[in-house]
């Protein structure tokens, strides 16, 4: 079998990256291999994974500096003899090993506004039609990989925004519930506001790390910046709301 | 023949903005360790290099062209008009050495500049905010276009009510360039235009701000006749937009090129292949 030197990050904050040769097959994954060396040469190596199929999310990792799903990087685009760095995401506080504590992600999916539906209609139902949720239905392939989370320039290289920032894993969940047929949520004025949308600078880094090929960029963030100027900015629309014209969503 | 070692060539690229890589706090100092700069070994450093000089380019060459030597440099030949001066100002008023295509420019400069696919090839390319994905940012804060200057950028869809005019105006040009001395034919020059007035229609049209106001603001497409007119425009201007980056380059180069190339049949350094003959 072919073999692969892998440098893989151990420990704490801490921690060093230490060296492993260890076999592989073309036909396996990185996944795969960081199992075979937890097997045969570190048995205490901290690693999470779950589906090993690219949808639970689990496996979140930066191999030779890109982040990626371990389970969905494929050896083939090795050959023997490369070096394989393989460390822990970046921007979350490390736990050890490869493992990283996500927790501000959760802190943040409680913090964005959450679905309300408008009143029912007067014989009691809830009337929506297949066309007007499918740009919604786009976000759901969502896996909670938090790659996303992990590649964004504003907290990646800026940690102090994170107070500031829900990223833009949240921001499509916040366009998934703007953008709803039956939703209330968007009346409000201050709706989109105070999540950190104007951080977002739309290098688009986000959408090119999303293993579940979601348009974050230009399907949630650019749209949903077009909604906050509506809002915020155009006096032309403004004027409208005023004398109740224009766009009724 | 030297060859330049990739790290060398990354430091030098940084260093061309005197930007120091080393941050202060200790927690960082660890992630610099853990991470460096970046871990990536691909050439990442190489799209954002190409985009930057590409940029450039077309800014030193339209600089040069419409604005310096405006007047100077004949930018009109038979039916051929620069899409850079089109509409042509023009009157006596003006000394010649102002140049005609300073009064239409900052239109279509505006609408790029605060373009959202411009603003990441330069956020990325310029400021290095960030170079590539997951490669360290060189400043030491950021609050993207929450504050002033960026702020700035939110007037994109006013720039873009200004850039729509502008798509039946260089069509215009377009089919002015197929009449000549009371006489309908054919050029090269004809065909670049019309090109021109393709490619730019289809980058104005793929806006995404113009997206949103013909239906990416509505959350229902079935409430009236109306709202389902909206969606079928949305649908079309969505695919458009999917591939605004191509849109954006190629009408930039075109623009660029046709500008350069009425200038070049009018200076006689090239013939126009027509129907007419010669223009001189
Ligand atoms: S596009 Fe915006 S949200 Fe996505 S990675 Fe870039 S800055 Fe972050
Ligand atoms: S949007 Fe994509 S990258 Fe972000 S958490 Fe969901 S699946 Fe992962
Ligand atoms: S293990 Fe489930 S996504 Fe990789
Ligand atoms: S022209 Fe590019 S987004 Fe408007």
């Amino acid at each position: 079998m072919p073999i692969v030197e892998l440098k893989v990050w151990r420990g704490g904050d801490d921690g060093e990256y230490q060296t492993f040769h260890v076999e592989y097959d073309e036909g396996e994954v990185i996944l795969d291999v960081v199992h075979r060396l937890q097997s045969t040469q570190a048995q205490d190596l901290a690693v999470r994974w779950n589906c090993k199929a690219g949808k639970c999310g689990s496996c979140s990792a930066e191999v030779n500096g890109k982040p990626s799903l371990m389970c969905m990087t494929r050896m083939i685009n090795f050959t023997s003899g490369d070096v394989i760095a393989i460390s822990p995401m970046k921007t979350f506080p490390l736990i050890k090993d490869l493992v990283t504590d996500v927790a501000w992600n959760y802190e943040n999916a409680r913090k964005v506004p959450h679905f309300k539906p408008k009143e029912r209609d007067a014989d009691g139902k809830h009337r929506m039609m297949q066309i007007d949720i499918e740009r919604g239905q786009e976000f759901h392939q969502c896996i909670e990989c938090y790659l996303c989370q992990n590649v964004c320039h504003v907290i990646r290289d800026h940690p102090e925004n994170k107070e500031n920032f829900v990223g833009p894993r949240f921001f499509i969940q916040m366009a998934q519930v703007n953008m709803h047929p039956l939703e209330s949520v968007s009346q409000k004025p201050d709706a989109l506001e105070g999540y950190g949308l104007d951080y977002c600078n739309i290098t688009k880094c986000c959408t090119d790390v999303c293993p579940a090929g979601i348009k974050i960029t230009d399907n949630a963030i650019i749209p949903l910046k077009e909604r906050l100027i509506d809002d915020k900015f155009d006096p032309l629309r403004w004027l409208g709301r005023k004398i109740k014209i224009g766009n009724s969503k | 023949m030297k060859v330049i070692n990739k790290n060398q060539f990354i430091i030098t690229y940084f260093n061309l903005y005197g930007v120091k890589l080393v941050t202060q706090s200790t927690q960082e100092e660890s992630l610099l360790n853990r991470y460096g700069k970046t871990l990536r070994t691909d050439r990442w450093w190489f799209e954002p290099l190409l985009v930057g000089i590409g940029l450039f380019l077309f800014i030193m060459y339209s600089t040069v062209s419409a604005a310096i030597l405006g007047n100077y440099w004949s930018y009109e030949i038979g039916p051929y008009l620069s899409p850079f001066f089109e509409p042509l100002f023009y009157t006596d008023v003006i000394p010649k050495w102002v140049s005609p295509a300073i009064f239409i420019l900052w239109a279509p400069l505006s609408f790029r500049m605060t373009c959202y696919y411009y603003r990441r090839a330069y956020y990325r390319s310029y400021f290095l905010s960030p170079p590539a994905c997951a490669v360290r940012e060189p400043a030491n804060s950021y609050a993207g276009e929450s504050t002033v200057p960026l702020i700035v950028q939110n007037i994109h869809r006013f720039a873009m009510y200004g850039a729509l005019i502008f798509v039946p105006i260089l069509w215009n040009g377009a089919i002015r360039s197929f009449y000549w001395e009371g006489e309908i034919g054919i050029g090269v020059g004809s065909l670049i235009l019309t090109l021109n007035a393709f490619l730019l229609s289809g980058y104005t049209l793929g806006c995404h701000s113009f997206r949103h106001l013909v239906g990416g603001g509505l959350n229902s497409f079935t409430g009236s006749k109306y709202q389902v007119i909206r969606k079928k425009v949305w649908d079309m201007v969505s695919s458009l937009n999917a591939h605004h980056k191509k849109w954006a380059w190629s009408s930039l180069i075109i623009v660029g090129f046709s500008d350069l190339y009425v200038h070049m049949v009018a200076a006689e350094w090239i013939v126009d292949f027509n129907t007419w003959g010669s223009f001189f």
